[in-house]
């Protein structure tokens, strides 16, 4: 073997795994990481727990008896107001808004990004730097004029009116997204399609869509979450019956009246999060995409 | 637009400029409509109707100032900015440093590096209620974090920041940093990642120690990505409102009211429009004193410099 021969020991010095910075290094980083997974951690025992043994005492502690009936309850039978039908009403509210939103949102934006780095026309730069800007205003000063909006079109208080929301208020990032990863391919490719007579439409199905896959899966992360998280649009253009999971979830754990259940509670906010969780630790690095892109506006 | 000045030789077979790109501007109604529409018609609706007595219907009986008058004399307001300077001001300092100081850790070259970045960013994913009810049952002062140190024999722990009007923004600020510090160290560790690694072999040649390389060279070449992370938790503060109404709900009393929560209120349930409007009108106006200078150094200094 090659060390055989050499005289000297090769390469950079090793390092030793038990020195004191990396004590000092590992040390923070795990004491960290516990602050970051306890509220997670706590939420599942509690969830498991039985109401008896929450009362004794440690939040921290295990479950001895591990109960499933939290978790029952709160998806099929926690009240909130008089409708005692849990969670799940919620659960079902959110993906018949999730669904259209997301198809619609995305769909738009991404025609948007397209048209902003393909077909730019007089004025196209201005609507976008609109939009960019229209992404900082704060939601507070556009919520009334939108409740008068959807009025005059009939879809105050449904799903339809939330779904518009949604895709208002996702379109600055989105298309940003979109106008960036399309500005990235080479303009040849578009030349050449337009050379060969290819239109508006045709060049975006059959050259830019198959390309911008990868964008689309950020942008779907994107949207999945930030949809499915919203509280305040949710609150404000929905009725009880049409209430995201978000909103129901709030109204059963912040309800005044009734013994509190906080092993019901937790479980409620465990399925809350379950589906953003899911994507997160399923998407890995695109989530990462995804928020970087949504980061670095401008 | 040499082109513009010679139409009748150079586009012949362009009849109608109307009509150029005419599949494009279609596509592109939805985005116009939204951008004129709702972002600036909607925006300017608000701040127009700001200045009327509306009370449960828009109307345009002017009122001049009166509206900003009431809301600077409300108790009610200035504890709501009163709360967001400090959870604004202790947010922006401690996210900024918690999240430069986790991405230089993980860009030590460590082992298990994206398991930890996995464990700091998850929080990022859940929603504001999520966030707020979990640490709202983790700092209950009868079951959670209080009890368990009492149980432990320190009897005389006190540490009830959810129920104590002195302290609770500080309860909103532990959930408010857990939930937002990984994507600040996202941000930072992506700067980290940019720097060339000839900058830290010089500072290692020089014998500058790995803290003072990152003080002293580091920090100032990072300028760019800590004012987009500044931007970023800036816009984020402002708008803090579903974290206290799952958490708090603005209680104990009023202590922990924020504007965004005022103006809704105001908007949605005390029906007293012309407030609301005047509150998100002071809303729009800190952001704009934010985004001005911002937009400054992003833009106007890179043309000049």
């Amino acid at each position: 073997m090659a060390d055989i021969t050499m005289t000297g020991p090769r390469g950079p010095k090793p390092k030793k795994v038990f020195s004191r910075a990396n004590i000092f290094l590992y040390g923070t980083l795990i004491m960290v990481s516990m602050y970051y997974l306890l509220p997670l951690y706590v939420m599942v025992v509690t969830s498991l727990k039985g109401m008896p043994e929450i009362r004794m005492g440690n939040v921290f502690g295990p479950p001895m008896e591990i109960t499933f009936e939290p978790w029952v309850k709160a998806w099929s039978q926690a009240c909130t107001g008089i409708n005692c039908d849990g969670l799940s009403r919620g659960f079902g509210n959110s993906v018949r808004i999730l669904i259209p939103s997301l198809l619609l949102s995305v769909t738009i934006a991404s025609i948007n990004g397209y048209a902003l780095s393909n077909w730019k026309f007089k004025g196209s730069e201005v609507f976008f730097t609109i939009l960019i800007i229209g992404a900082f205003i704060p939601y507070q000063t556009m919520l009334y004029p939108i409740v008068i909006l959807l009025r005059e079109i009939g879809l105050m208080g449904s799903i339809g009116g939330l779904v518009l929301v949604h895709t208002i208020f996702g379109m600055p990032i989105l298309t940003l997204l979109f106008r960036n990863y399309f500005a990235s391919i080479p303009e040849e490719l578009f030349k050449a399609a337009r050379v060969d007579g290819a239109g508006f439409w045709q060049i975006y199905f059959q050259i830019m869509l198959p390309m911008a896959l990868p964008i689309f899966v950020v942008a779907i992360i994107l949207q999945v979450t930030g949809i499915w998280n919203d509280f305040l649009f949710g609150v404000i253009y929905t009725k009880p019956s049409t209430y995201p999971m978000t909103v129901q979830l709030n109204n059963i754990v912040n309800s005044v009246q009734g013994i509190k259940e906080y092993n019901v509670n937790m479980a409620a906010t465990l399925l809350t999060g379950l589906v953003p969780l899911i994507i997160y630790f399923a998407s890995g690095k695109l989530f990462v995409r995804g928020i970087a892109a949504g980061a670095v506006k401008g | 637009m040499t082109v513009a000045s010679d139409p009748p030789l150079r586009t012949p077979k362009r009849p109608n400029r109307m009509f150029k790109n005419m599949m494009a501007k279609i596509a592109s109604i939805p985005m116009i409509l939204t951008a004129l529409v709702v972002f600036v018609g909607g925006t300017t609706w608000t701040v127009v109707y700001s200045f009327t007595g509306s009370r449960m219907l828009p109307k345009t009986n002017w009122v001049g100032l009166d509206q900003y008058e009431r809301l600077w004399d409300s108790d009610r307001w200035i504890i709501s900015i009163k709360n967001l300077g400090i959870y604004g001001g202790c947010s922006m300092i401690l996210t900024l440093v918690l999240g430069f100081c986790l991405a230089a850790c993980l860009d030590r070259k460590i082992r298990f590096e994206s398991a930890f970045r996995t464990i700091f960013l998850y929080p990022f994913a859940l929603s504001f209620v999520v966030t707020g009810l979990a640490w709202q049952w983790i700092l209950n002062p009868e079951f959670g974090l209080q009890s368990v140190v009492r149980g432990w024999g320190w009897e005389t722990f006190t540490f009830n920041p959810i129920n104590d009007p002195d302290t609770v923004i500080f309860g909103l600020l532990i959930a408010g940093l857990w939930q937002g510090t990984g994507l600040i160290m996202c941000i930072m560790l992506a700067g980290l990642r940019g720097i060339d690694d000839d900058i830290w072999n010089a500072a290692k040649v020089d014998g500058i120690g790995t803290v003072k390389t990152y003080v002293v060279v580091i920090i100032p070449m990072m300028r760019p990505v800590f004012i987009t992370a500044l931007v970023l938790i800036a816009s984020g503060i402002i708008k803090l409102y579903d974290l206290v109404v799952a958490q708090t709900g603005g209680g104990p009393g009023l202590a922990s009211e924020v504007p965004a929560k005022y103006v809704i209120e105001f908007m949605f349930r005390a029906q007293n429009l012309g407030q609301g409007f005047a509150a998100s009108t002071m809303m729009l106006l800190s952001v704009v004193i934010i985004l001005i200078p911002w937009a400054y150094l992003e833009f106007g200094g890179r043309k000049n410099g």
